[in-house]
């Protein structure tokens, strides 16, 4: 590790994230782009959820993150407390891999 | 910031906590592998402060742990990054608020569980308070468990306690509010299978960069349909 890569690495990530919040994003936009941009959390979310569920690396597959992912679901669907629903996606997860 | 409602900035207090004690784990694991991978505590501790990615720190140290090049730590680590200016963009109508110097601070604190914090609330005023109070809270924690992790060295799996699974579950709450709207749901359903879908074909990183195409469902005026339904109806 040099800190030649800290810093280019540093560097290309605030910019980044520089780019979008306030370079590009503090224009005014018009209607249309308004309506896009507040449908990206949803895009990305899901996304992510979709990926760090079924997906290690590069391959598709099923574990036992499946389960806390299903368990989580019904406790977000019953409005349960954000951190009750963290508790039982992880515990779930956790249990399985102990049993499994 | 004191015009923040006392009972809103609790609230996110009490979540940025919750994900705090994630972080801290996690920012743990990173300071392990970082000093693994040859680096010193202080260049493990500068990347959780300047570059402060979780995803993008992890796969360039773990890159160059496998006896990878730089240069492909550092392709590998921005493309990661790549998806921060894109919640940049979803965010900033709540930094737009803020002065220059809050807003450049604020900027490099736009990652995965500060827009899913925000952007699961409707009211503006309370989306501000969402951002500025949990994003330090988040900071700190991620910086804490780093500092712990490259100094103590000695490591816990986060898997071995299902905490893998901790991100996922969390976006999973902070996703519910989006999917109220058809709009939502589309490019909710969408991110999903382009996400996994893309996985085996793609360099790691990229295929999250086009489920953000999810967001042109938002192209078409919602409730369209409906409106010509309603002209055309006596």
């Amino acid at each position: 590790m040099t800190w030649a890569l800290v810093f280019a690495l540093s560097a290309a990530a605030y910019g980044l994230k520089l780019l979008g919040a306030v370079i590009v994003g503090q224009r005014t936009m018009p209607p249309v782009v308004e309506r896009c941009l507040l449908l990206i959390p949803a895009a990305l979310l899901a996304g992510l959820i979709a990926k760090d569920t079924f997906t290690i690396g590069q391959s598709i597959g099923v574990d036992a993150r499946a389960a806390g992912l299903a368990v989580a679901t019904v406790a977000t669907w019953k409005k349960m407390p954000f951190a009750v629903i963290i508790v039982l996606g992880v515990g779930t997860t956790a249990l399985i891999r102990l049993f499994a | 910031m004191n015009h923040f409602r006392a009972a809103d900035a609790r609230r996110f207090v009490n979540a940025a906590f919750v994900i705090g004690v994630a972080f801290v784990i996690f920012g743990m694991s990173f300071g392990v592998l970082a000093v693994s991978a040859g680096a010193s505590v202080w260049q493990s501790c500068a990347m959780s402060l300047l570059v402060f990615t979780g995803a993008s720190q992890m796969s360039a140290v773990s890159v160059l742990a496998s006896g990878g090049t730089a240069a492909s730590a550092f392709g590998g680590a921005v493309l990661l990054a790549g998806r921060n200016a894109v919640y940049g963009l979803a965010l900033s109508p709540v930094l737009k608020k803020s002065s220059l110097p809050a807003r450049l601070v604020g900027a490099q604190w736009v990652i995965d569980e500060t827009t899913a914090l925000v952007s699961a609330e409707p009211d503006d005023e309370v989306r501000r308070t969402a951002f500025w109070v949990s994003a330090p809270i988040l900071y700190a924690s991620w910086n804490l468990g780093t500092l712990l992790g490259a100094v103590i060295g000695s490591n816990i799996d986060p898997s071995d306690f299902g905490l893998d699974a901790a991100f996922p579950v969390m976006f999973v709450a902070m996703l519910a509010p989006h999917l109220r709207t058809t709009a939502g749901k589309r490019a909710a359903v969408f991110g999903a299978v382009v996400a996994v879908a893309l996985a085996p074909f793609m360099p790691i990183g990229l295929p999250i960069l086009v489920s953000a195409a999810g967001m042109l469902f938002g192209i078409a005026p919602a409730g369209t349909a409906r409106v010509a339904n309603t002209d055309g109806a006596p």
